[in-house]
């Protein structure tokens, strides 16, 4: 690893959880000049944060982070292996549809022109913007066990967990091992995974060690006495920090105190790159996301960019690692080192597991449906947090007749402030879809332009290989500064 | 079907501004409008309300401009004029780095007393620090316009558009208008939602424009472009007045919400058949340089987006209004080339004078539509379209 910025290459790829690593490793042992960037300083993304320490202590975190997680070791090691340049702790603010990527690293900025990339960005966790969710003490499941992860932090304080899909419970198995105050779990799945799994069973044989794995979860929870609410409409309580979570259970409503509630409504692709570059997206219904319309290579509709792993759509750590494989088949295919038959001959086991993953995708998507994320927000609920505009007055601009997304942002800031549109661009197209009655497809979502991180002005002027445009300026006529545009 | 006498294209600031100063003069309006209004250079640009600076065939206009901005209450109501986020009296000031540009300030403030144009003044390093505290020491002064400031370029459009609502004009949008004919009596205007007739036609389609001229065999330059802007996530306030550069790329403001948005002309990359533009953020490298160098405390910003506005732009920077060449009862207004924003409130009403009586006391001969030479239809290419090979993202 130099600290010289590297400026060419014939494969840049954004993202170092299973997608990227694999898509690298594969591509670097094909003969493909290839960089990763990545924003962690480790290998693994979210799924696999700090493997590499966590793996080599052997202490009681390794244990409660289980057998799935120590799985990603063995990616992590081809990857170091395979001879991709790796440039960790690097944010990537812009990727061209020319193949120009704009990185930001230890506070400097610099270009890497790629012949192709290929987006490894992933998922991120679908917001659940409930009554009270910004009070501090709320955050995600996800970002919880991220702690525990990169830091070997546990809460202290009493716990609740609130959500659906299988992280929920992952997170609440892993906090209770690790000794936090776990008081409560509401699932607000609205089906049991017991009763789901059952009825699937056709569906899911092979899986049987996931779904008993996931049983074993409740059960472990069941046997701790940590109770287990089936609940929906949950509102925070707390004047300037959360106090306690109420939802409704059984037709009556009940409260439970907390320090520390963590939301999880399963998680979404991260699309802001793909966005900005105007690929096209297509509204996946079963997974209400967006995510960006690939072909089976992950190849999406800009010419030199490709999309693999959960940023194409959500599939999961292992189902990941073969998307990756087959986007580095198709680029190694495309630079010209492997001929388009050896491309698909290599391509058939890496298909054979996807299709065996797609089938228990397509089981946890109908059980686990993001109630509480999708439900009616009330007028006083806060969609944007960044620039504080609530779902009322978003309702009151569609009542004026203001009906695309992008008036909504200039009209009321939502989607313009630090977080650039991830955390509630979902949120104020399904307001938007609701008041008008119509579906997201309709709505779209928000033009999103670069830079898709944010960017010190400091770091964009002292850009050292910028391109500097060189076309007839209208600045001027004459240089006469008065007869300018 | 309501009879309508005016047809305006357009759903800009100026088509809304027409609409409105149409239907004040009693004529019955409709807007048809192919997005949604404001989606374009209206709504995306910098906000400057600038006299400061500008070619001196716009300063009649631009002087009356400034006295509607000032009187925005008296156009559009109290609420709407506040909706505009109009803040005047902060000034617009040219920075000079050099003696050399120091110079052509009073050059240029001579030459405008000389025409009886008092508004802008040469200022002193004093002065400057005095009205700008966060200006680095190499500013030696520079040329200010006292009565300049800025608006919400959104804000107002909507404003005008809803004034021009509560005196009866009717907004049509995603109405995309498809073909043009004049017939003895009256314009029928084709669209993919119906057809339209009426009297007076008025041509405000910005970067289109020329393609409504076409229709019915009008050449005009079709010259576009599309002007980034990069906004900062919000900062402590620090600076009222805008500041521009002379001969620098230096453009800035800092907005009601405390962000700051800086321009400078750096071009994006237009695509005219999508109706955007796509911005390359590494480009606005010099930008970024320049306003760190004349602003120390912008290097602790951080950008968080940037945007494009699709725009006309004139082979002489200055733009069209006035009478068809080839046909009756059709006006253009439309390639304001970068700076048609301040004018927003005045052209509209100079056009409905016309439109209503003939007459109107601004001189606007300088932006007659029959001024350019062929070769000036033929200037596409001063700006090619840089596209990268790409299918665009349509099913």
């Amino acid at each position: 690893m130099t600290d010289a910025p590297r400026t060419h290459c014939e494969l840049a790829i954004v993202g170092g959880g299973p997608a990227g690593l694999a898509a690298a490793a594969l591509a670097a042992e094909l003969g493909v000049e290839t960089i990763l960037f990545d924003e962690q300083p480790t290998p693994g993304g979210q799924i696999y944060r700090n493997i590499e320490a966590n793996s080599r202590k052997h202490d009681a975190l390794s244990n409660i982070l289980g057998a799935d997680y120590a799985k990603g070791l063995a990616l992590v090691e081809r990857f170091r292996r395979s001879g991709a340049a790796y440039e960790p702790l690097s944010a990537v603010w812009q990727v061209s549809a020319a193949g120009k990527l704009g990185v930001s690293r230890k506070g400097r900025a610099y270009l890497t022109r790629a012949g192709r990339v290929i987006l490894a960005t992933g998922a991120m966790e679908r917001p659940v913007p409930i009554p009270g969710w910004t009070l501090p003490g709320v955050m995600g499941a996800g970002a919880a066990q991220t702690l525990m992860k990169a830091s070997g932090l546990v809460p202290e304080e009493p716990t609740v967990i609130a959500g659906s899909g299988p992280l929920a419970y992952l997170v609440a198995l892993q906090l209770m091992k690790a000794g936090a105050p776990l008081s409560a779990v509401i699932d607000t799945s609205q089906k049991g995974l017991f009763e789901t799994g059952f009825a699937a069973l056709p569906v899911l044989s092979g899986f049987g060690r996931d779904l008993l794995k996931g049983l074993s979860w409740m059960a472990a929870l069941r046997k701790a006495r940590i109770p287990v609410f089936s609940g929906r409409n949950l509102a925070v309580e707390g004047i300037s920090r959360v106090e306690a979570v109420s939802f409704e259970t059984r037709g009556k409503r009940q409260r439970l105190s907390a320090s520390l509630l963590l939301l999880h409504e399963g998680v979404v692709p991260n699309n802001q790159i793909t966005a900005s570059l105007r690929c096209r997206h297509v509204w996946d219904t079963a997974q209400m996301a967006w995510r960006p319309w690939t072909d089976e290579w992950g190849a999406t509709s800009t010419e030199l960019v490709a999309v693999a792993g959960d940023g194409a759509g959500i599939s999961g750590a292992r189902a990941a690692a073969h998307r990756g494989r087959l986007a580095a088949l198709d680029a190694a295919c495309r630079i010209g080192r492997i001929s388009r038959a050896e491309r698909d001959e290599r391509a058939l086991p890496e298909r054979r597991h996807l299709q065996r993953e797609a089938r228990f995708r397509a089981f946890l998507d109908s059980t686990y449906c993001p109630t509480e994320a999708v439900r009616r927000l009330a007028d006083e609920a806060i969609a944007c947090r960044c620039e504080e505009v609530t779902a009322g007055e978003l309702r009151a601009f569609v009542a004026e007749g203001f009906t695309d997304i992008n008036q909504l942002k200039s009209f009321s800031r939502c989607g313009m402030g630090q977080c650039q549109g991830r955390m509630c661009g979902g949120t104020v197209a399904r307001v938007l879809a609701q008041s008008l009655e119509t579906d997201m497809e309709t709505v779209g979502y928000y033009r999103l332009r670069p830079p898709v991180k944010p960017l010190p002005v400091a770091q964009l002027a002292e850009l050292g290989n910028a391109e500097r445009d060189l076309r007839p300026s209208p600045l001027g006529v004459d240089g006469d500064p008065s007869q300018r545009v | 079907m309501t009879a309508t006498d005016a047809i305006v294209i357009g759903g800009g600031i100026h088509g809304c501004c027409t609409a409105l100063h149409l239907a004040l003069r009693g004529l019955r309006t409709l807007v048809l409008e192919k997005n949604t209004v404001g989606r374009h250079a209206s709504g995306v640009n910098a906000g400057g309300v600038r006299q400061l600076m500008r070619h001196q065939a716009e300063v009649p206009l631009s002087i009356a401009a400034m006295d509607a901005w000032e009187r925005l209450d008296d156009l559009l109501g109290p609420d709407l004029a506040r909706n505009c986020e109009f803040i005047g009296g902060v000034g617009q000031i040219g920075i000079a780095e050099s003696e050399a540009e120091m110079e052509w300030c009073h050059a240029r403030v001579a030459q405008m007393r000389s025409l009886g144009h008092e508004f802008e003044e040469v200022i002193d390093a004093r002065e400057l620090r005095r009205l700008v505290p966060a200006a680095a020491d190499i500013c030696r002064g520079g040329i200010i316009s006292r009565r300049d400031g800025h608006a919400n370029p959104f804000r107002t459009t909507q404003s005008f558009r809803l004034r021009a609502e509560q005196l009866g004009v009717r907004f049509m949008e995603r109405t995309r208008v498809t073909g043009l004919e004049q017939g003895d009596r009256c314009w029928t205007v084709v669209t993919e939602s119906g057809v339209f007739r009426a009297d007076i036609l008025i041509n405000c389609g910005g970067a289109w424009a020329w393609q409504v001229a076409e229709m019915i065999g009008e050449h005009l330059p079709r010259t576009h472009f599309a002007s980034t802007l990069m906004v900062t996530s919000r900062m402590p306030h620090f600076i009222d007045p805008v500041v521009i550069g002379i001969d620098r790329m230096l453009s800035f403001k800092q907005t009601e919400a405390g962000t700051v948005v800086i321009g400078g002309g750096v071009l994006g990359d237009p695509d005219l058949n999508s109706e955007t533009a796509d911005t390359v953020a590494d480009r606005m490298v010099v930008s970024a340089q320049t306003v760190c160098e004349f602003f120390p405390i912008l290097r602790r910003a951080t950008i968080v987006r940037s945007w494009a506005g699709l725009e006309a732009l004139m082979p002489d920077v200055i733009p069209v209004i006035g009478p068809s060449q080839v046909a009756r009862n059709l006006w253009h207004a439309f390639g304001f080339s970068g700076h048609g924003f301040q004018l927003g409130p005045i052209v509209g009403s100079v056009i409905a004078d016309l439109v209503a009586t003939g007459e109107n006391a601004i001189p606007i001969a300088a932006f007659n539509p029959g001024r350019f030479s062929s070769n000036d239809m033929l200037a596409t290419t001063c700006i090619p379209d840089r596209k990268v090979s790409q299918e665009a993202g349509h099913e």
